[in-house]
């Protein structure tokens, strides 16, 4: 589904990500751990083609296509989709206006079938008709954004810290849509869509189960392995040691 | 003519050469009083058809369907006007004039005659304009749709309006200001007395339609006696020579309301200096001015806005937005806010930007190209939800602003 190969990205002439090598196959979800500032959203932003993030040298692949030079909406069309973290507020621009846009319509009118998908979410008529993030608390905007991954319906799907600032409540609610988004339910070997994750604090991982993760340390992949173990270790012994002990056993990249 | 009148004439003749205190000096002798009389038409169908897109681009229906009352005014001459409704009068002011007795009070009392040479203008070289009225306790919640529109060139149109809702009843009125695509220069000068009596409500919702060599000074005010109710629109999406306008609202009574919504999206060359300003007078009235402006090109904008508070419990928000699209442009936003009693509220909060980046991109990666997005961060910013007006119109509205929308986009 997506590959990356040796992926050097710079922000503002800075070099973030070093020769990041990643492959994420067909049905395959990947956890993204790291301390903060570790380059893990600009990770995922690299692979959506902000240009603010510059890639300057390595490629990146998605369903065969080398997209290391499309713009981002070429990318979405592709079938790619992603739960930002801060999106940004757009005045008189509505959350309903947003899923319309997700799901490929005009901007406009707020039918039912925008309502329909609202309601699995726990998201009103009166939400709907909300200018998109503007004054937004942390849980309403991870709502927000899975609603409109639910609108757009990607192959792939990127979630920056799904569980920062949601509820309790909210974080099962998410988690299982996560799943559905991600189609778990089917057996492994049915599964046809892929998934990147980043979590600080692991908490979603006690509702969806990815299938590798990964622990990104100063623009590198340090470690991958089995992502119970590695969460457990990381809670346990912190993010270096965890790299540590990795590097003794499990080192894919 | 009655010592009133001559006191009046006398004013304007001594303001002839009074420039106004704002925006730049338009020389009235480049523009003529002396133009051809157009014939009055039994129907706004019979209006030439040359015309039409003018009229529909202004939100004037010729069909008159979905209209309470019409009024058209070519060039000098009045040519239409016809009010579909017993509870309604839509006629030229020079008829009701002649018709009541009693309306010589309500001229230049909103207005002063002597505010500036154009006002002064209009009292002496006047050209009819409307005037519209609803009877006391009537509701009719159908627009009148009302339009000057200018086919000479060269031409001083000089209309004075007077709208009045009396007592308890509800006015809703879409205007057009419109000009024929062949008209290279002319001078439009429009004097709007609007007086909403105890209880009443006058929703104005006025569409600019101009083009790149037209003047524009419209001199309006408003007075509004207790619990009344002024709606103001504004959509001004086409390039104009220059305009000038600081409507009023005088909140004289007890709870009066007073809203300004002003849309502009300024191209080309446009000089545009137009505020809205509220005088909160009557205990516990409120205003609220808001105004989005999104300037391109050349354009030069200038928004005001403007709240005195003189009396008790009284509150008022002004809100101004803008957005630069050119680096040749300019927007000015300049609020003000005078409070004159302890007990009131007043606030006001502008911004003035570029469109964000990060909104550009956020609605690519949900599919849109950079176009897109920046048509939908452009139609948003300036999507102002309208309130207080009956749904219908409020769909009509809404939709004349995107059609203006579409036009320019």
């Amino acid at each position: 589904m997506l590959e990356i190969t040796d992926l050097t990205v710079e922000v503002e002439g800075k070099k973030i990500i070093k020769n990041l090598n990643l492959c994420i196959e067909h049905g395959e979800v990947h956890v993204l751990f790291g301390p903060n500032g570790c380059g893990k959203t600009t990770l995922l932003m690299a692979i959506l083609g902000f240009p603010a993030y510059k890639v300057t040298s390595g490629r990146i692949s998605f369903k065969g296509v080398d997209i290391t030079d499309r713009p981002t909406n070429e990318r979405v069309k592709l079938g790619m989709g992603m739960s930002f973290q801060h999106p940004p507020e757009i005045r008189g621009v509505k959350l309903g206006d947003m899923v319309n846009i997700a799901l490929g319509r005009k901007e406009g009118t707020i039918d039912e079938e925008v309502i329909e998908l609202g309601k699995r979410i726990n998201i009103s008529l009166e939400f709907l008709n909300r200018d998109v993030n503007l004054g937004f608390s942390g849980g309403e905007v991870k709502r927000s954004e899975i609603l409109q991954l639910l609108a757009q319906a990607p192959d792939f799907l990127m979630f920056d810290e799904p569980d920062s600032g949601v509820d309790v409540e909210n974080v099962e609610l998410i988690g299982d849509l996560m799943n559905e988004l991600l189609a778990r339910d089917k057996i492994p070997s049915q599964r046809e869509r892929s998934g990147l994750v980043i979590t600080h604090s692991g908490f979603i991982l006690n509702y969806l189960k990815p299938d590798r993760a990964h622990v990104m340390l100063d623009g590198r992949i340090a470690c991958s392995g089995m992502p119970e173990e590695i969460a457990k270790e990381i809670m346990e012994e912190g993010f270096e040691r965890c790299v540590e002990l990795c590097s003794q056993k499990v080192c894919a990249e | 003519m009655s010592a009133k009148g001559e006191e009046i004439a006398e004013r304007a003749q001594r303001a002839r050469g009074k420039k106004a205190a704002l925006g730049e000096d338009v020389n009235l002798e480049e523009y003529t009083v002396e133009t051809k009389e157009h014939q009055a038409i039994k129907s706004l169908v019979d209006f030439p058809e040359k015309y039409t897109p003018e009229l529909l681009d202004a939100g004037i229906e010729p069909s008159e369907k979905d209209r309470s009352g019409s009024f058209l005014q070519r060039d000098r001459s009045v040519v239409f006007s016809k009010a579909r409704y017993k509870e309604l009068e839509v006629m030229s002011t020079t008829d009701a004039l002649a018709k009541y007795d009693g309306l010589k009070e309500y001229l230049w009392k909103a207005v002063a005659v002597d505010a500036d040479k154009y006002t002064a203008e209009v009292e002496l070289a006047p050209s009819h304009g409307y005037f519209i009225r609803s009877k006391a306790g009537s509701k009719v919640t159908i627009p009148v749709q009302a339009c000057l529109f200018i086919t000479a060139n060269k031409v001083r149109q000089n209309v004075h309006n007077i709208i009045i809702a009396e007592e308890n009843s509800e006015l809703h009125i879409i205007t057009g200001c419109s000009v024929s695509h062949e008209v290279r220069s002319a001078l439009h000068i429009g004097i709007s007395e609007f007086y909403i009596k105890k209880g009443a409500k006058i929703s104005f919702t006025m569409v600019h339609n101009w083009s790149s060599g037209i003047e524009v000074r419209p001199r309006s005010a408003v007075m509004i006696e207790d619990n009344g109710a002024f709606i103001n629109n504004y959509i001004l999406m086409k390039p104009v020579k220059s305009i000038q306008m600081y409507p009023t609202a005088y909140c004289v009574g007890r709870n009066a309301r007073a809203h300004f919504q002003s849309i502009i999206y300024a191209p080309g060359d446009s000089k545009i200096d137009v505020g809205s300003r509220a005088v909160l007078r009557g205990e516990g009235s409120r205003a609220e001015l808001i105004s989005r402006v999104i300037a391109t090109d050349n354009a030069k904008v200038m928004a005001r806005g403007d709240i005195v508070g003189t009396a008790d419990h009284v509150k008022g928000h002004l809100e101004c937005r803008g957005l630069m699209l050119s680096d040749t442009a300019q927007v000015a936003s300049i609020p003000e806010l005078t409070a004159l009693r302890r007990d009131l509220d007043l606030s006001h909060e502008a911004a003035v930007g570029k469109i964000a980046e990060e909104e550009i991109r956020y609605l690519m990666a949900r599919g849109l190209s950079e176009e897109e997005a920046t048509s939908v961060i452009i139609r948003g910013f300036l999507n102002v939800d309208i309130t207080g007006l009956p749904e219908a119109l409020a769909r009509e509205t809404k939709r004349m602003f995107e059609l203006s929308l579409e036009k320019v986009m």
